[in-house]
């Protein structure tokens, strides 16, 4: 699936680009993006070691298994095949922390510490597991519960009031987690 | 409210630091020897997923700035009007998937142009906040642990984020109207 939109996206691309007469902009992506990414990536080596160190600690002083017992009801219900404790667990829950509260790459350091943790319990390591695929679909559809971004778009357009959509924005998050969350399950049937 | 989550916002990385130092220090762990061992790991998860979001990056930044993505939103216009959704906020339903930053852009336009407090800046606004980049989380996260078959990731995901918009036009309706 991510490769038919990947060559999709850039064939179409470029044919569009073509046909307008403008190739040129698909040389400037080429040049400008690709260094994007990987100034990106670079700027990821930080926070990704802070996060990685924290998580080394946690798990030494029995943190980790702590908030796997804590969140046993849960993971259960939303990850049955992951063993209780297990470190994935807390990885989980502190990426969707991350995640609510706004701090993006810390969220994401956690999320890929989480996605190493679940995939040392797949048995297929090229397919992904029930539990990853419900990771993402939940971490994909639960968002930062102040948008700050937004509401700092709606003061500068002159908002009477920038904030009255975090409301609606949060009934709207949780729609959609549900029924992401409902999906997987039912999706997860078909093998 | 806001204030509240503002300040939440702002100490929520504090916060968890502090809880996991003072307790790997109840525990007596070496908190500095513990730190540094699992700090050597970032370099390497960092390095793994570069290529990735070059990938990403490209087709996105490709199919964005050709105009392809524009051309796209015109094709799908008269299926989203069926459904009930505002065609001047089709651009952000299908780039919200796509890219975070050509969403945000796509959203001051939006709210530029009708205003912060019309129905489509609120519906626009609302979409922003409740959706997340599928395509770049999929490409990162999957890649990382150099997953193939991503089964049934991908139409969980995008229809959830169908709820997010049909539930966006549907709240703002009840709320603003």
């Amino acid at each position: 699936m991510m490769n038919i939109m990947w060559v999709s996206m850039i064939l179409i691309g470029i044919f569009v680009a073509l046909m307008k007469g403008q190739l040129d902009i698909v040389n400037q992506v080429v040049i400008n993006h690709t260094q994007e990414a990987v100034v990106f990536a670079i700027g990821l080596i930080g926070i990704m070691s802070v996060w990685l160190g924290l998580m080394k600690i946690a798990e030494r002083s029995g943190l980790i298994d702590s908030i796997g017992r804590l969140m046993g009801p849960m993971v259960r219900l939303l990850f049955p095949e992951v063993p209780p404790n297990h470190p994935a667990i807390s990885a989980m829950v502190m990426n969707l922390a991350a995640n609510m509260f706004g701090a993006g790459n810390s969220a994401t350091a956690l999320g890929l510490k989480a996605m190493e943790e679940l995939q040392q319990l797949n048995t297929k390591k090229e397919r992904a597991t029930n539990a990853m695929c419900m990771f993402l679909v939940i971490n994909m559809s639960s968002v930062q519960l102040v948008p700050l971004t937004v509401l700092k778009i709606r003061s500068d357009a002159g908002s009477a009031n920038p904030a009255e959509i975090i409301g609606t924005t949060l009934i709207a998050t949780t729609v959609s987690t549900i029924v992401g969350i409902l999906a997987c399950k039912i999706l997860e049937r078909n093998r | 409210m806001v204030k509240l989550l503002s300040v939440l916002s702002i100490s929520m990385i504090p916060v968890m630091i502090s809880i996991i130092l003072l307790h790997g220090s109840l525990h007596k762990i070496e908190l500095y020897d513990a730190f540094v061992e699992g700090a050597g790991e970032g370099f390497k998860t960092a390095i793994r997923i570069m290529p990735y979001l070059v990938a990403v990056f490209l087709a996105v930044g490709i199919f964005r700035e050709s105009g392809a993505m524009d051309l796209f939103t015109q094709l799908l216009a008269p299926v989203t009007n069926f459904m009930g959704i505002p065609e001047e906020v089709l651009p952000l339903v299908l780039m919200r998937p796509i890219s975070g930053s050509g969403a945000l852009g796509v959203v001051q336009d939006l709210v530029g142009t009708y205003g912060p407090d019309s129905f489509i800046g609120r519906v626009a606004s609302t979409m922003m906040g409740s959706a997340e980049t599928i395509f770049y989380t999929m490409g990162i996260y999957f890649g990382a642990i150099a997953v193939k078959n991503t089964r049934h990731t991908l139409a969980a995901a995008l229809v959830s984020h169908l709820a997010a918009v049909v539930a966006s036009v549907v709240v703002c309706t009840l709320i603003f109207r």
